[in-house]
């Protein structure tokens, strides 16, 4: 009996692995903050999408506005849409309890999900949901397994389904692996068309993460160049007082 | 304000001079400028190894007015703490340029003193006469691990607490008294917002206090004894007949101005790591500390931070976490006893033989190995070379009063070495 629960046990354990660590691999989700347009689409995409469960608590609206170049007048019609005023932070009605009813968890604010996952982890993630009737959601996923978030943009990628390739390992006992997704149904985006979606709300999210970023590198560049000529002016003023030194 | 002082006030005429000489029958001034920087006579053949004691003191000096700012702004509330650093982060002006320089400099306080101490293994500046002005370098690296350890839990992030527990648990190993010690230390059964209010009492007054009082022992016993050297040569045993050391130069202006350049360089890598990459691909700032604190879920893969880490490989390489949480105390506390365990007859690497090189550059190896070892998850193959670099690290140590008095030694000159530029 106890031989038979550790064999179990041994099984068990590539899997338990799997869904703890996602283990999928992460594909590159190639953001960048500078660009201010696919910004702009991913603020939208972002509170027409993720904003509904998601919080975004320490997201200020009008930071979101004046770091994004779009005007007070602009925020409110195309960004707000709930009664908030432009100062407020980007939290949610939905209560916490109420939540953790329907969805089992509560829905995590993603404030900063950018700079603890990582924007690849987000691009992919968004990327890897299929098809499971093994689950309420209908839907699971690759990079998180078991994940409790509906594919809220399937409308936008259409339903896909995952392929899988199986082995038998050395003690007998079948494998699969993940081979590849196919398009059970198509979305109202093409395939590329929903990358570059879920690319700019990434790059959105990894913004507002450390809005200051923005500043920050720009920032950098005088700073430094002001060290190096006080380092050189330094070294001088050494070179000139030790010239006596014998 | 320096250069005004610099100038005695004996000879000064003017208000300036008049202002001197009235302070000076009242406190003494100008006698302590001149007797600890104007003519205090540091060795002129110090090198690189000699700009992070100076950079040390830098380092404090940015933590505690970043932190004094920081302060203004931070709430120790376990319901407040991490919406009011992302409040920093965000709302504050230069909120986040402020916190990156504590955050940064937090690591950087550890690079400079980490280096400032190699320094005195490579050059035998723990030995006599300087054993004391030794003691109390350790027992600001003791205080600075404690301030490092009770600012990690603040920005009360899933790390910080997780971290925090791990670390408070090793006290429970303790035997008798570990449970009780744990909750004395907490002030509650688990880490909670009692936890935080008392280490932030404890991160912003008590123990800047206990180190700025220790720097001051520092560096009144470092101007006691006199600086030691790259050669290992007491340079007052050569004195001219002004009684100045021939070997010795004014600290002001020679080493002011020399440190000025350690200062440059210091502050061209610090801002590097601040403007471009602060959370140092997650070594400065890690990655699972960007998500509150929360008791009910672990992150992935516990690790304390870098600079706590050769000591955590230690104590997972041990297979009993008392014996483990024993020898890493043991690792931290053998430092102390370096003066007595060291028989070397010369100071200096530049005199000594291969036994203590070796011994040396392998305990210097064991260190960064056993740092890297204990980021990583402990796999079967980490943790046996873990026990191996453990054993390497005791044996500098255990071995030194062997390998040190059977070396075979250099001469050592009576005058520095200096080649002027």
């Amino acid at each position: 009996m106890r031989t038979k629960l550790l064999a179990l046990a041994a099984a068990l354990l590539p899997v338990a692995s799997l869904a703890a660590g996602g283990g999928a691999h992460l594909d590159k989700a190639n953001v960048d903050i500078s660009n201010r347009a696919s910004l702009q689409r991913g603020a939208a995409n972002f509170v027409n999408y993720c904003l509904g469960c998601h919080s975004a608590q320490y997201v200020r609206y009008n930071r979101v506005a004046a770091d994004l170049g779009i005007t007070d007048q602009q925020l409110i019609d195309n960004l707000m849409f709930t009664g908030e005023r432009p100062h407020d932070t980007m939290r949610i009605a939905i209560n916490a309890d109420d939540a953790k009813r329907w969805f089992g968890v509560v829905p995590p604010d993603l404030s900063l999900i950018a700079r603890s996952r990582g924007a690849d982890y987000i691009y992919t993630f968004l990327r890897s949901f299929y098809a499971d009737p093994a689950k309420a959601t209908g839907v699971n996923n690759l990079v998180l397994p078991g994940t409790a978030m509906p594919h809220v943009l399937w409308e936008l990628q259409g339903v896909q389904e995952a392929v899988w390739e199986g082995h038998v390992d050395a003690a007998g006992n079948a494998q699969r692996h993940f081979k590849e997704f196919a398009q059970a149904t198509p979305g109202k985006l093409t395939p590329e068309q929903y990358d570059g979606f879920v690319r700019d709300t990434v790059n959105f999210l990894e913004y507002m993460a450390e809005p200051a970023q923005l500043k920050r590198r720009a920032l950098g560049f005088p700073v430094i160049a002001f060290l190096v000529f006080f380092t050189l002016l330094a070294w001088a003023l050494k070179k000139e007082f030790w010239k006596d030194v014998r | 304000m320096m250069a005004s002082t610099s100038q005695p006030a004996s000879g000064g005429g003017g208000r300036l001079g008049a202002l001197t000489a009235w302070i000076d029958e009242r406190f003494p001034m100008t006698a302590l400028w001149k007797s600890q920087v104007a003519e205090y006579y540091a060795p002129k053949n110090m090198n690189f190894w000699y700009y992070f004691g100076s950079l040390a003191l830098l380092v404090l000096v940015i933590q505690i007015v970043t932190g004094i700012f920081l302060t203004m702004n931070y709430k120790p509330s376990a319901a407040d703490a991490f919406g009011s650093v992302e409040y920093i982060m965000r709302d504050v002006e230069w909120g986040w340029l402020i916190r990156y320089m504590h955050s940064t400099g937090a690591s950087a306080f550890f690079i400079v003193v980490y280096l400032h101490m190699f320094r005195a293994l490579l050059y035998g500046s723990y030995q006599k006469p300087r054993e004391l002005l030794w003691i109390f370098g350790m027992l600001i690296y003791f205080a600075l691990m404690a301030e490092a350890f009770f600012g990690y839990l603040l920005p009360w992030g899933n790390m910080s607490y997780w971290g925090a527990q791990v670390i408070v648990s090793l006290f429970g190993a303790i035997p008798v008294v570990g449970d009780s010690l744990m909750e004395w230390i907490r002030g509650d059964f688990f880490i909670s917002d009692i936890t935080l209010n008392r280490f932030f009492a404890l991160h912003v007054i008590a123990l800047p206090l206990v180190l700025v009082f220790l720097v001051i022992a520092h560096l009144m016993a470092l101007h006691e004894v006199g600086s030691n050297n790259p050669d290992g040569v007491e340079i007052k045993k050569v004195k001219g007949p002004d009684g100045i050391p021939l070997d010795g130069v004014a600290f002001h202006p020679y080493y002011t101005v020399k440190d000025l350049i350690g200062v440059g360089v210091f502050l061209i890598l610090f801002s590097l790591v601040i403007f471009f990459a602060p959370t140092m691909g997650g070594y400065f700032l890690e990655h699972a500390n960007f998500e509150p604190a929360n008791p009910l879920q672990t992150p992935p893969h516990i690790a304390p931070v870098w600079y706590f880490t050769p000591f955590y490989a230690i104590l997972r390489a041990v297979p009993s976490k008392s014996m483990g949480a024993a020898l890493m105390g043991l690792a931290v506390l053998l430092f102390v006893f370096l003066p007595w365990l060291d028989r070397g007859k010369v100071k200096s690497i530049r005199y000594r033989g291969p036994l203590f090189k070796f011994f040396l550059f392998s305990f210097a190896l064991a260190f960064v190995v056993l740092g890297w070892l204990g980021l990583q998850p402990p796999t079967p193959l980490f943790t046996n070379l873990a026990r191996l670099f453990t054993v390497v690290y005791f044996a500098f140590f255990l071995l030194m009063p062997w390998y040190s008095s059977v070396d075979k030694t250099k001469p050592v000159p009576t005058r520095v070495t200096y080649h002027a530029h």
